[in-house]
């Protein structure tokens, strides 16, 4: 997908002006929020958990190339197939050549964040397949030719209206007013046909287990099932950082993903895929195929950002975000909005296409404290900001500088902050500043009071 | 002789909010300190989080130097305390003559309030009598996990009543360069803040981090809804009472 994170200041005042976005926005924070703090209440053993969660994390990460290894090994017995992508080019070639070389030509898709990525949807429709989302958010925002706005909830930015709207118009059949019911009903009538007809399913994984060769998918909906098993061939599109060691892993990674992202216990569907149909099965693809993509991961193996592959993609650090409840996914520019996406996104696109991300937090915290792995995001996106300047895209250094001369040379530092105070002393009006130059960000949203008559180093000097 | 404590008074306090340093000093040698005020001007933090290492570094330097030989240092802000505690040592963790230094500082400094429960636990503040809500700092909450030192501290003000407000883990929006670099983000946080104490009907609003309160006092006043805007040392030496607040005509 094509980022458009440069333009994040310009995508962000759209968004906040955006009357439809913001109402969607505040369901949001009533949702998710309040659904995972109620599913924890329900779980005192969730702190231990986590910690369990983040040690896992590390352990797998330590041996990554053992239980990958580990992994294609299983998944060859079982009669699958592994490729490896190194880059997102690699991943959506692979994945069309596999449909192609079987004339494969309908393709159904279970959500998959890896996909986006990847840019695959736009790969396959220029090489002539038919491509049809089949989870419900997912669908809505490919009939709106959009970019998903949530990584859990691709579709959270839309109305019913909107829905409604779409609808009508993809399937000659009037839905504008329409219920969630009837809507609901609507997608699932046209998408069973879709299911029957399909001759390709790609799904992504939340898991892929290296002992026994099985990726494990979590929906709401069912969909990602019916994408795998009815169609011909099975494509499962997963980051290399998806592998766990044993299935006994997977179920603490899986009890702690459902109430962080949905505050569910478990999500209604869990499902394992182990390989293509056996001579004894009923059901299932003919062909299962892997492909495991890198895509600047193991780059981040290395240095200050190794614990952002501990991320299992459950969009608690979105939903707490204070940034993202105000602007929603789409202003980030990329797949992955909110914290986690101002970590990966200038680590997988370049800091060049997205200086602006890392910038763009309070530092609040939250993202750290509300993230079921652990992951120190504030102290990433420090990371970042820290590479940023280094490599000349934070604006005002010369301020920075200034200030910082300042800021080690004390007495120089009262004389000047005197001098200003007394300044601004004589421009207040009634304690409050006017709109003075450089004050202007600032008072876009609020005022300014003015500063004390006299400083508190001028006070204590003249107390001694 | 009593233990000598380095006040660090940070830069927005030094400037804006004098009362809160005054008021500070008070506490801290009525509790039987000796208080000291070494040259100084700020912690570093706008440079470490705009991503400028080295002035970061050259400021914590000066600073670590400058309270040398003070047996604590106490800061009355709890982002402060969290530059001072967690961000020093982070900052020298791979420059071995400072890494020592920097810990060795870290684990001498103290945010007010949490220096006054361990040393002035039977501190007996004045009445305030205001309609307060507390602002729940991010840094006091998740830096220094001291959620709700605040709000136990304002229930010991005799007539002072304390009413819950908002959600006390949300961001105010502040976050130091934030609050101008991403002015439109930052001012739909401010407002959903003081919005919230507004519908609570909070007459007065107390912190510990003068950043903070400065945005939210600035919002509050754009909106035109009176708020009083205190810093917590204020109220707890008694000083607050008669005082308009921050931005109040004195």
């Amino acid at each position: 997908m094509k980022s458009t994170s440069v333009h994040f200041h310009a995508n962000a005042r759209a968004a906040l002006n955006d009357p439809v976005l913001q109402d969607a926005l505040k369901r949001l924070k009533a949702g998710f929020v309040v659904k995972r703090r109620e599913a924890l209440e329900g779980l005192p053993d969730f702190p231990a958990m986590r910690e369990a969660a983040s040690a896992l994390k590390k352990h797998i990460l330590d041996h990554l190339d053992i239980y990958l290894e580990q992994y294609e090994a299983a998944v060859r017995r079982q009669g699958g197939e592994v490729h490896w992508a190194e880059d997102a080019e690699q991943a959506r070639r692979i994945v069309a050549d596999l449909c192609q070389r079987q004339g494969l030509r309908r393709v159904l898709k279970g959500k998959t964040m890896v996909g986006e990525e990847v840019g695959l949807n736009e790969e396959l429709e220029a090489a002539g397949l038919e491509v049809v989302e089949t989870d419900l958010g997912e669908y809505i925002i490919q009939l709106a030719k959009e970019p998903p706005s949530h990584i859990i909830a691709p579709a959270i930015h839309k109305t019913r209206g909107q829905v409604g709207e779409l609808f009508s118009n993809a399937h000659d059949n009037d839905m504008s007013g329409a219920n969630a019911p009837e809507l609901v009903a609507e997608a699932r009538r046209v998408m069973r046909r879709h299911f029957l007809a399909g001759e390709v399913g790609i799904t992504g994984a939340n898991f892929l287990i290296a002992e026994t060769g099985s990726n494990i998918i979590v929906t709401n909906e069912g969909n990602g099932d019916l994408s795998a098993t009815l169609p011909k061939m099975h494509i499962v599109v997963a980051g290399i950082e998806k592998v766990v060691p044993t299935l006994e892993d997977a179920t603490l990674l899986l009890r702690i993903l459902a109430r962080s992202a949905t505050g569910q216990r478990m999500t209604s569907y869990t499902t394992l895929h182990t390989g293509p149909k056996r001579t004894s099965d009923r059901d299932g693809p003919n062909a299962y195929h892997v492909v495991l993509v890198d895509n600047g991961r193991s780059r981040m193996l290395t240095g200050p950002y190794r614990d952002m592959l501990h991320c299992i993609r459950c969009g608690a650090c979105l939903n707490h975000c204070p940034v993202y409840g105000a602007i929603g996914g789409h202003a980030y520019g990329w797949v992955y909005p909110g914290p986690m996406g101002s970590v990966l996104t200038p680590l997988i696109t370049g800091l060049d296409q997205a200086a602006s991300l890392p910038q763009a937090s309070s530092l609040c915290g939250r993202c750290e404290a509300v993230c079921p792995v652990a992951i120190p995001l504030p102290r990433m996106l420090r990371e970042l900001r820290f590479d940023g300047f280094d490599q000349g895209h934070v604006s005002g250094r010369g301020l920075l500088r200034t200030w910082a001369f300042l800021a080690c040379r004390p007495r120089l530092y009262r004389r000047i902050s005197s001098l200003l105070l007394a300044a601004a002393r004589g421009l207040a009006r009634r304690g409050w500043l006017p709109a003075l130059p450089g004050t202007g960000a600032w008072r876009r949203a609020r005022d300014l009071p003015a500063p004390a008559a006299q400083s508190f180093s001028d006070w204590w000097r003249r107390r001694q | 002789m009593s233990s000598t404590v380095g006040l660090l008074v940070t830069c927005l306090a030094d400037l804006y909010r004098p009362q809160a340093g005054i008021a500070t000093v008070q506490l801290l040698e009525e509790a039987g300190f000796r208080v000291v005020f070494p040259d100084q001007t700020c912690c570093g933090q706008p440079g470490y989080n705009a991503g400028d290492r080295d002035s970061a570094r050259a400021i914590a330097q000066r600073v670590i130097a400058a309270f040398e030989g003070c047996e604590a240092i106490v800061a009355p802000s709890g982002s402060c305390t969290g530059m001072l505690r967690l961000h020093y040592p982070q900052l020298f963790r791979d420059d071995l003559s400072w890494q020592g230094k920097a810990t060795e500082f870290a684990a001498r400094s103290f945010e007010l309030l949490e220096f006054l429960d361990l040393h002035a636990p039977e501190l007996a503040p004045p009445p305030f009598p205001f309609r307060t809500a507390w602002h729940e700092s991010c840094s006091n909450l998740r830096e220094l996990n001291r959620g709700g030192a605040g709000p136990r501290w304002l229930k010991r003000i005799p007539e002072l009543e304390l009413c819950a407000a908002g959600d006390p883990e949300v961001c105010c929006g502040f976050g130091g360069s934030f609050a101008v670099k991403f002015a439109d983000i930052s001012g739909r946080m401010v407002d959903d803040k003081a919005r919230g104490f507004e519908e609570a009907g909070a007459e007065a609003l107390v912190g510990n981090d003068i950043g903070c309160l400065l945005n939210i006092a600035g919002r509050a006043h754009r909106r035109g809804y009176p708020l009083r805007v205190h810093h917590v040392a204020e109220l707890l030496a008694g000083t607050a009472a008669d005082d308009p607040g921050l931005g109040g005509v004195r």
